[in-house]
């Protein structure tokens, strides 16, 4: 029988992804053994968080200011969009290194299963931030999913009045993957999208 | 309980961290439920693509329970209509509408081997697939109780002249006959009577309009899940701009 704040806690943090009944006692445990180290470092990271993080009022990024640190970058190419669906995917083109451009975070894909229609996505602010001038490219960084690719066709329509050019992420091979494994959705993909050598 | 039998995705849901929630169109057991372990994991993920076609196992230790389902995949429709937006859209609205219209676990064979022809013939590109989309609803209507009677009209009983169908009985009108109401009557456009006619852009629109006033009136209107609507008017917004 624990205490009533050791259960709180346990279940605060069991609904976080990644954790279940289990972990989360393990987790709050550790945090409550070592108070100094773990358990005050996370609440004052949580309290800054709390505190300071939010949504880039231009791209939808989450970051401590207003607008975000990408946004804000002037070494960043801004006549390059990527339209990506979450934070999430942000973070990941992020650590490839790879683009050198600016970001807008569309908060989702359009879903019929879940009823998300282009109202529930964040477009009002990229056609705004398209008609202020100075973009010259969108890349869309979309999933290879029906929802995703749905969402790609329904932005590069959209998108067709300004003149601009519209890609999209390559569908294919993974790098280190041997084609014996690979699902035959991706190798039609691959296929469809070979390109000269 | 155990069974097999081949099928298509209609729907996958998230569930929990890795796994989902998947509805499958099945050919005995009609639209069936159950939980795909690991389903939204890297290996799995592509398998349940809306539209897909599977081999599906499913198991549970009660006919009433959720059960689980082990898929193997058979053609990846979805990969096929990918990279067209309007074959994408169709199959999207296809399978949404499914979702929302038919009863959980209520085998319709023949609605599942209409749809597995449709799918054939978006993922290999047939020419004439709208029309065929078009056609495919209508039949589904008449599967689901609530076909439309496009044989005569409905107040001369003529044949030949057909032009409205009527928004309360589902009945054809003659151009004669309807010319009094024909404000308040749905325009029928000709492909639907003459199976050799080719319908421009614009009779492939009045199609969808009219079989989808039926289904939001019959179906969707009884539906807890409101995607189907709109999915179906991005299919249509595609194929009014082709």
């Amino acid at each position: 029988m624990a205490a009533p704040e050791i259960d709180r806690l346990i279940q605060v943090l069991s609904r976080l992804p990644g954790f279940g009944p289990r972990s989360a006692r393990r987790a709050a445990l550790s945090l409550i053994k070592r108070k100094e180290s773990a358990l005050l470092p996370l609440i004052d990271a949580l309290q800054g968080a709390a505190d300071h993080v939010r949504n880039c009022s231009q791209c939808g990024n989450l970051d401590g200011t207003d607008p975000c640190g990408i946004c804000t970058d002037e070494r960043r190419d801004a006549a390059t969009l990527c339209v990506v669906a979450d934070v999430a995917d942000l973070w990941a083109l992020e650590r490839t290194g790879a683009y050198k451009g600016r970001y807008h975070v569309l908060g989702g894909v359009l879903s019929a299963l879940d009823g998300i229609g282009p109202e529930q996505l964040n477009l009002g602010s990229l056609f705004r931030r398209i008609e202020g001038g100075g973009v010259k490219e969108v890349v869309l960084a979309l999933g290879a999913t029906v929802d995703g690719q749905t969402t790609a066709h329904f932005l590069s329509d959209r998108l067709q009045p300004f003149g601009l050019a519209v890609s999209r992420l390559a569908h294919g091979v993974p790098v280190g993957g041997e084609l014996d494994y690979l699902d035959d959705g991706t190798l039609i993909q691959a296929l469809q999208a070979r390109q000269s050598v | 309980m155990d069974w097999q039998d081949q099928g298509f995705v209609l729907a996958a849901r998230r569930h929990g961290e890795s796994d989902a929630i998947l509805t499958v169109l099945t050919r005995e057991h009609g639209r069936h439920l159950g939980i795909v372990k690991g389903g939204t994991g890297r290996r799995q993920r592509a398998v349940v693509e809306v539209g897909n076609a599977v081999m599906a196992h499913w198991h549970a230790r009660l006919s009433e329970h959720l059960g689980r389902f082990q898929v193997e995949l058979g053609t990846p429709h979805a990969a096929l209509c990918m990279a067209d937006p309007a074959r994408l859209a169709a199959l999207s609205a296809a399978c949404a509408t499914l979702d929302a219209a038919l009863p959980e676990r209520e085998p319709h064979e023949d609605v599942f081997d209409d749809f597995a022809a449709l799918v054939e013939q978006l993922s290999r590109k047939a020419v004439d697939w709208p029309t065929q989309y078009v056609r495919w609803e209508a039949r589904l209507l008449s599967s689901l109780g609530f076909g439309l009677d496009l044989s005569q009209c409905a107040v001369t009983g003529e044949r030949e002249g057909l032009a409205y169908v009527s928004p309360k009985t589902g009945r054809a009108v003659t151009v004669e006959a309807g010319k009094l109401h024909k404000d308040r009557l749905l325009p029928l456009p000709s492909f639907l009577i003459q199976g050799h006619v080719k319908p421009s852009r614009d009779e492939l629109v009045a199609g969808l309009r009219l079989t989808g006033y039926f289904l939001d009136r019959h179906v969707f209107a009884h539906a807890i899940k409101p995607g189907a609507t709109e999915a179906r008017a991005r299919l249509i917004e595609r194929l009014a701009a082709k």
